[in-house]
Protein backbone atom coordinates (compact mmCIF):
# COMPACT_ATOMS: atom_id res chain seq x y z
CA UNK A 1 0.00 0.00 0.00
CA UNK A 2 1.15 3.34 -1.15
CA UNK A 3 2.14 5.20 2.11
CA UNK A 4 -0.27 8.44 2.53
CA UNK A 5 2.87 11.09 2.33
CA UNK A 6 3.69 9.82 -0.70
CA UNK A 7 0.20 11.60 -1.82
CA UNK A 8 0.45 14.36 0.44
CA UNK A 9 4.13 15.49 -1.40
CA UNK A 10 2.78 14.86 -4.81
CA UNK A 11 -0.24 17.18 -3.49
CA UNK A 12 1.73 19.86 -2.29
CA UNK A 13 3.84 19.80 -5.70
CA UNK A 14 0.99 20.05 -7.85
CA UNK A 15 -0.59 23.35 -5.33
CA UNK A 16 2.87 24.81 -5.78
CA UNK A 17 2.64 23.98 -9.49
CA UNK A 18 -0.84 25.47 -10.16
CA UNK A 19 0.27 28.67 -7.55
CA UNK A 20 3.23 29.50 -9.82
CA UNK A 21 0.46 29.36 -13.16
CA UNK A 22 -1.90 31.82 -11.40
CA UNK A 23 1.07 34.39 -10.36
CA UNK A 24 2.87 33.82 -13.17
CA UNK A 25 0.67 33.83 -16.74
CA UNK A 26 -1.49 36.23 -17.84
CA UNK A 27 -4.20 35.21 -19.36
CA UNK A 28 -7.60 35.05 -17.46
CA UNK A 29 -8.54 31.08 -18.78
CA UNK A 30 -5.03 30.11 -18.17
CA UNK A 31 -5.19 31.38 -14.66
CA UNK A 32 -8.90 29.67 -14.33
CA UNK A 33 -6.95 26.28 -15.39
CA UNK A 34 -4.16 26.81 -12.71
CA UNK A 35 -7.18 27.19 -10.01
CA UNK A 36 -8.87 23.78 -11.05
CA UNK A 37 -5.19 22.66 -10.72
CA UNK A 38 -5.33 23.82 -7.36
CA UNK A 39 -8.31 22.78 -6.18
CA UNK A 40 -7.73 19.27 -7.47
CA UNK A 41 -4.47 19.10 -5.61
CA UNK A 42 -6.69 19.76 -2.26
CA UNK A 43 -8.75 17.13 -3.81
CA UNK A 44 -5.80 14.39 -3.68
CA UNK A 45 -5.10 15.23 -0.34
CA UNK A 46 -8.65 15.20 1.25
CA UNK A 47 -9.14 11.26 -0.36
CA UNK A 48 -5.80 10.19 1.01
CA UNK A 49 -6.72 11.57 4.77
CA UNK A 50 -10.10 9.55 4.21
CA UNK A 51 -8.40 6.60 3.52
CA UNK A 52 -5.68 7.16 5.85
CA UNK A 53 -8.29 7.55 8.61
CA UNK A 54 -11.23 5.17 7.26
CA UNK A 55 -13.56 7.98 7.30
CA UNK A 56 -15.76 8.66 4.64
CA UNK A 57 -16.03 12.68 5.40
CA UNK A 58 -13.09 13.85 3.49
CA UNK A 59 -14.61 12.06 0.31
CA UNK A 60 -17.77 14.07 0.66
CA UNK A 61 -15.94 17.16 1.38
CA UNK A 62 -14.35 16.12 -2.33
CA UNK A 63 -17.74 15.74 -3.42
CA UNK A 64 -18.91 19.33 -2.34
CA UNK A 65 -15.38 20.93 -4.37
CA UNK A 66 -16.43 19.13 -7.15
CA UNK A 67 -19.72 21.58 -7.58
CA UNK A 68 -18.04 24.35 -5.82
CA UNK A 69 -15.20 23.86 -8.65
CA UNK A 70 -18.21 23.20 -11.18
CA UNK A 71 -20.21 26.29 -10.34
CA UNK A 72 -16.87 28.44 -10.27
CA UNK A 73 -15.89 27.25 -13.60
CA UNK A 74 -18.95 28.75 -14.89
CA UNK A 75 -19.46 31.88 -13.70
CA UNK A 76 -15.60 32.37 -14.29
CA UNK A 77 -16.15 31.60 -18.14
CA UNK A 78 -19.30 33.39 -18.23
CA UNK A 79 -16.98 36.77 -16.89
CA UNK A 80 -14.57 35.97 -19.23
CA UNK A 81 -16.38 35.89 -22.37
CA UNK A 82 -18.13 38.78 -21.01
CA UNK A 83 -14.82 41.00 -20.63
CA UNK A 84 -13.36 39.70 -23.94
CA UNK A 85 -17.02 40.33 -25.93
CA UNK A 86 -16.59 44.34 -24.48
CA UNK A 87 -12.71 44.47 -24.52
CA UNK A 88 -11.42 41.71 -26.93
CA UNK A 89 -8.64 40.67 -24.64
CA UNK A 90 -8.53 37.89 -22.14
CA UNK A 91 -5.53 39.12 -20.82
CA UNK A 92 -6.04 39.98 -16.75
CA UNK A 93 -3.22 43.04 -16.80
CA UNK A 94 -5.96 44.97 -19.04
CA UNK A 95 -8.67 44.30 -16.52
CA UNK A 96 -8.66 47.71 -14.89
CA UNK A 97 -11.77 49.26 -15.13
CA UNK A 98 -12.55 49.15 -11.07
CA UNK A 99 -8.54 50.68 -11.11
CA UNK A 100 -8.29 54.29 -10.51
CA UNK B 1 10.38 -1.81 -0.78
CA UNK B 2 9.69 -0.99 -4.20
CA UNK B 3 6.24 -2.94 -4.81
CA UNK B 4 4.27 -2.34 -7.78
CA UNK B 5 2.18 -0.54 -6.33
CA UNK B 6 4.40 2.02 -5.22
CA UNK B 7 5.99 1.58 -8.70
CA UNK B 8 2.73 2.51 -10.37
CA UNK B 9 2.04 5.53 -8.27
CA UNK B 10 5.06 6.94 -9.00
CA UNK B 11 4.37 6.90 -12.77
CA UNK B 12 1.27 8.20 -12.29
CA UNK B 13 2.34 10.63 -10.30
CA UNK B 14 5.00 11.07 -13.35
CA UNK B 15 1.92 11.53 -15.51
CA UNK B 16 0.36 14.05 -12.92
CA UNK B 17 3.15 16.42 -12.27
CA UNK B 18 4.16 16.52 -16.18
CA UNK B 19 0.94 17.43 -17.30
CA UNK B 20 0.48 19.91 -14.81
CA UNK B 21 3.40 21.52 -15.68
CA UNK B 22 2.15 21.62 -18.91
CA UNK B 23 -0.71 23.47 -18.32
CA UNK B 24 1.60 26.30 -17.17
CA UNK B 25 4.17 26.01 -19.26
CA UNK B 26 2.24 25.30 -22.61
CA UNK B 27 1.67 29.07 -24.60
CA UNK B 28 -1.34 28.11 -26.82
CA UNK B 29 -4.54 27.85 -24.68
CA UNK B 30 -5.92 24.38 -26.26
CA UNK B 31 -2.59 22.55 -24.98
CA UNK B 32 -3.37 24.20 -21.70
CA UNK B 33 -6.88 22.60 -21.67
CA UNK B 34 -5.58 19.37 -23.31
CA UNK B 35 -2.85 19.02 -20.63
CA UNK B 36 -5.29 19.74 -17.88
CA UNK B 37 -7.63 16.66 -19.16
CA UNK B 38 -4.68 14.55 -18.65
CA UNK B 39 -4.05 15.68 -15.32
CA UNK B 40 -7.65 14.85 -14.54
CA UNK B 41 -7.68 11.65 -15.81
CA UNK B 42 -4.41 11.06 -13.86
CA UNK B 43 -5.97 11.93 -10.36
CA UNK B 44 -8.98 10.06 -11.22
CA UNK B 45 -6.66 6.65 -11.43
CA UNK B 46 -4.50 8.38 -8.21
CA UNK B 47 -8.14 8.18 -6.80
CA UNK B 48 -8.22 4.31 -7.82
CA UNK B 49 -5.63 3.31 -5.64
CA UNK B 50 -7.22 5.27 -2.80
CA UNK B 51 -10.23 2.93 -3.07
CA UNK B 52 -12.22 5.82 -4.01
CA UNK B 53 -14.12 4.90 -6.85
CA UNK B 54 -17.12 6.94 -6.74
CA UNK B 55 -15.04 9.87 -6.65
CA UNK B 56 -12.87 8.50 -9.45
CA UNK B 57 -15.77 8.59 -11.65
CA UNK B 58 -17.55 11.76 -10.52
CA UNK B 59 -14.19 13.17 -11.59
CA UNK B 60 -13.78 11.85 -15.00
CA UNK B 61 -17.61 12.93 -15.36
CA UNK B 62 -17.40 16.81 -14.12
CA UNK B 63 -14.02 17.78 -14.29
CA UNK B 64 -12.94 15.79 -17.79
CA UNK B 65 -16.36 15.78 -19.10
CA UNK B 66 -17.67 18.73 -17.98
CA UNK B 67 -15.41 21.77 -17.00
CA UNK B 68 -12.43 20.70 -19.71
CA UNK B 69 -15.02 20.54 -22.49
CA UNK B 70 -16.23 23.82 -20.88
CA UNK B 71 -13.16 25.88 -21.58
CA UNK B 72 -12.63 23.93 -24.28
CA UNK B 73 -15.64 26.02 -26.17
CA UNK B 74 -15.12 29.04 -24.20
CA UNK B 75 -11.12 29.15 -25.97
CA UNK B 76 -12.44 28.23 -29.67
CA UNK B 77 -15.43 31.09 -28.94
CA UNK B 78 -13.36 34.09 -28.05
CA UNK B 79 -10.27 32.95 -30.26
CA UNK B 80 -6.91 31.11 -28.75
CA UNK B 81 -4.79 34.02 -29.70
CA UNK B 82 -1.72 34.28 -27.96
CA UNK B 83 -1.25 36.80 -25.23
CA UNK B 84 1.56 38.07 -24.78
CA UNK B 85 3.13 37.94 -21.61
CA UNK B 86 4.92 40.33 -19.38
CA UNK B 87 3.02 43.24 -20.19
CA UNK B 88 5.69 45.74 -20.06
CA UNK B 89 5.26 47.56 -16.39
CA UNK B 90 5.47 44.25 -14.79
CA UNK B 91 8.38 42.36 -16.22
CA UNK B 92 9.32 40.88 -12.81
CA UNK B 93 5.87 39.16 -12.76
CA UNK B 94 7.38 35.87 -13.39
CA UNK B 95 10.06 35.75 -10.98
CA UNK B 96 8.37 36.70 -7.81
CA UNK B 97 5.87 33.89 -8.89
CA UNK B 98 8.03 31.24 -8.84
CA UNK B 99 9.80 32.79 -5.90
CA UNK B 100 6.88 32.96 -3.74
CA UNK B 101 6.37 29.01 -5.29
CA UNK B 102 9.55 27.75 -3.66
CA UNK B 103 9.07 29.60 -0.77
CA UNK B 104 5.59 27.52 -0.56
CA UNK B 105 7.38 24.52 -1.35
CA UNK B 106 9.93 25.18 1.69
CA UNK B 107 7.08 26.16 3.87
CA UNK B 108 5.42 23.03 2.95
CA UNK B 109 7.97 20.87 3.68
CA UNK B 110 9.38 22.25 6.79
CA UNK B 111 5.98 21.50 7.98
CA UNK B 112 5.74 17.74 6.78
CA UNK B 113 9.45 16.86 8.25
CA UNK B 114 8.57 18.66 11.68
CA UNK B 115 4.95 16.36 11.34
CA UNK B 116 6.51 13.65 11.38
CA UNK B 117 5.73 10.07 9.68
CA UNK B 118 1.54 9.34 10.21
CA UNK B 119 0.01 6.85 11.95
CA UNK B 120 -0.36 3.27 10.47
CA UNK B 121 -2.98 3.24 8.18
CA UNK B 122 -6.32 1.60 9.52
CA UNK B 123 -7.58 -0.97 7.55
CA UNK B 124 -10.51 0.36 5.44
CA UNK B 125 -13.65 -1.38 6.12
CA UNK B 126 -15.72 0.02 3.28
CA UNK B 127 -13.79 2.53 0.67
CA UNK B 128 -15.59 4.61 -1.73
CA UNK B 129 -18.11 2.63 -3.02
CA UNK B 130 -21.29 4.10 -4.07
CA UNK B 131 -22.99 2.47 -2.23
CA UNK B 132 -21.19 4.15 1.05
CA UNK B 133 -20.56 7.25 -0.33
CA UNK B 134 -24.23 7.74 -1.17
CA UNK B 135 -25.24 7.13 1.69
CA UNK B 136 -22.88 9.26 3.92
CA UNK B 137 -24.00 11.47 1.48
CA UNK B 138 -27.89 11.72 1.75
CA UNK B 139 -27.90 11.12 5.49
CA UNK B 140 -25.56 12.57 7.61
CA UNK B 141 -24.85 15.12 4.95
CA UNK B 142 -28.31 15.76 3.37
CA UNK B 143 -28.09 19.37 4.00
CA UNK B 144 -24.97 20.38 2.57
CA UNK B 145 -25.82 18.22 -0.29
CA UNK B 146 -28.94 20.15 -0.97
CA UNK B 147 -27.08 23.25 -1.04
CA UNK B 148 -25.01 21.75 -3.64
CA UNK B 149 -27.78 21.61 -5.85
CA UNK B 150 -28.70 25.12 -5.03
CA UNK B 151 -25.35 26.39 -5.71
CA UNK B 152 -25.18 24.55 -9.00
CA UNK B 153 -28.82 26.44 -9.76
CA UNK B 154 -27.50 29.74 -8.42
CA UNK B 155 -24.39 29.30 -10.71
CA UNK B 156 -26.30 27.96 -14.21
CA UNK B 157 -28.55 31.14 -14.06
CA UNK B 158 -25.68 33.54 -12.82
CA UNK B 159 -23.58 32.30 -15.88
CA UNK B 160 -26.80 32.59 -18.77
CA UNK B 161 -27.29 36.07 -17.58
CA UNK B 162 -24.01 36.92 -17.61
CA UNK B 163 -22.99 35.75 -20.57
CA UNK B 164 -26.34 36.48 -22.53
CA UNK B 165 -25.40 38.67 -25.95
CA UNK B 166 -25.98 42.41 -25.32
CA UNK B 167 -29.48 43.91 -25.59
CA UNK B 168 -28.73 46.36 -28.53
CA UNK B 169 -27.43 43.73 -31.00
CA UNK B 170 -30.06 41.52 -30.83
CA UNK B 171 -32.72 44.11 -31.66
CA UNK B 172 -30.68 45.44 -34.70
Amino acid sequence: MVPTSFYLILAGLLFIIGTIGVLTRRSALIILMCVELMLASVNLTLVAFSRQWDNLTGQVFVFMILAVAAAEVAVGLAIIITHSRQNNTTNVDEVNLLKW
Amino acid sequence: MMTASILFFIAIGAVSLASALGVVISRIPIHSALFLLVNFVSMAVLFITLDAQFLAAAQVIIYAGGIVILMLFVIMLIGSDEIRENAGHRVWTPYVGILLGVILLASMTFALVEAGPPPATSAVVQGGVPEAVGMTLLTRYILPFEMAGVLLLVALIGALLLARPPKQKTEN
